[in-house]
């Protein structure tokens, strides 16, 4: 790949970080100020964000710290709510054969559901994921993630009424756009349909964040059960 | 070293395990199983679906509207603008209703 081409797709994939880094922009700040609020120091709630790098878990974790939790129990508590990292890594990684092994390493680092959800969109739009286009929109995220937490935890009390501005409903819509991003792979309005049915239903039942992990799992679980008997199946 | 390090470290090694060990795992195998395959073309769906589904359940009117506003640009037009859209209303009717 020549320098003009690692620019070009490093830029391409700076464009696409930029929805990302605008919807994460709450959650990151709001995570710093809750860090210290539930009593982590301005530096641990840095550290959290630089090394965990994982948002919902990181939401679930401060939490716990608030509660008084057992420290294996919060620890169990971020595996489980980023469990399904394991499925994207086992999606993307089969695709990132051309990289090296550090690359990959490094990569998957860098894994998180926006980022996995844009290279899963590059590849069925049948392009092949450079390095330079995953750093591209992994660098300006991470780099925000963990400013907005450092900035959150010196200035956290100063956000009054987060709600009227509706930061903490932005993920979700982000999150929606995502999935219809997806609406024309084989299967999907079922699988959405299920894992809609399911994650409701764990959530009223057994309580967050298990709903995240037992609704993938069901909907899954229906796409590998649904395919020998139909028609034309990919293989 | 503060307990509070230590569930952090634990955290980011845990996390990182998630994220490297579902490739580890699977590319010891040479041949991906048509189930395998359909399962995981699946997952991005069904993963993401589940952070909006509950947010929906339990969001008001504004909340719904949102969704459903963001949902029907995303029919037309990219990311950007739905999300926009989306947000727009949000803020919109959470003025006028909340």
């Amino acid at each position: 790949m020549t320098s003009s081409t690692v620019r070009s797709e490093f830029l391409l994939g700076a464009k696409a970080s930029i929805p990302v880094v605008v919807a994460a922009l709450p959650f990151g700040l709001l995570f710093g100020a809750l860090a210290v609020e539930n009593g982590l120091s301005v530096t641990e709630a840095v550290l959290f964000s630089a090394l965990v790098y994982a948002g919902a878990s990181q939401m679930v974790g401060i939490d716990l710290f608030g509660q008084n939790v057992a420290p294996w129990l919060i620890v169990l508590s971020i595996f489980a709510v980023n469990f399904r990292h394991v499925l994207y890594s086992a999606a993307i990684g089969r695709r990132l054969g051309h990289w090296s092994t550090p690359r990959k390493a490094l990569g998957f680092f860098f894994l998180i559901d926006p980022q996995y959800a844009e290279s899963e969109r590059k590849l069925q739009n049948g392009q092949s994921i450079s390095f330079a286009w995953y750093m591209g929109m992994a660098i300006p995220i991470y780099v925000a993630w963990v400013s907005e937490a450092a900035i959150g935890a010196i200035f956290g009390g100063l956000i009054e009424d987060p709600e009227s501005l509706g930061l903490d409903f932005l993920l979700p819509i982000y999150f929606l756009g995502l999935v219809m991003s997806f609406r024309k792979s084989p299967g999907w309005l079922p699988v959405v349909v299920i894992s809609a049915a399911a994650s409701i239903l764990a959530f009223v039942t057994v309580g967050s964040p298990w709903h995240v992990s037992i609704g993938a799992a069901v909907a899954i679980l229906y796409a590998v059960i649904r395919v020998p008997g139909q028609p034309g199946a990919r293989t | 070293m503060t307990v509070n390090l230590w569930i952090i470290l634990g955290g980011a090694l845990m996390t990182y395990v998630a994220r490297a060990g579902g490739h580890l795992v699977l590319s010891r195998f040479k041949t991906i199983h048509p189930r395998v395959q359909a399962g995981l073309d699946a997952v991005p769906a069904a993963v993401l679906t589940t952070l909006v589904a509950p947010a929906a359940f339990n969001g008001g009117l504004p909340e719904l509207a949102a969704l459903l506003v963001a949902g029907l640009v995303a029919l037309r037009a990219g990311m950007i603008p739905l999300f926009l859209a989306g947000a727009v209303v949000l803020i919109l009717l959470r003025q006028l209703v909340g």
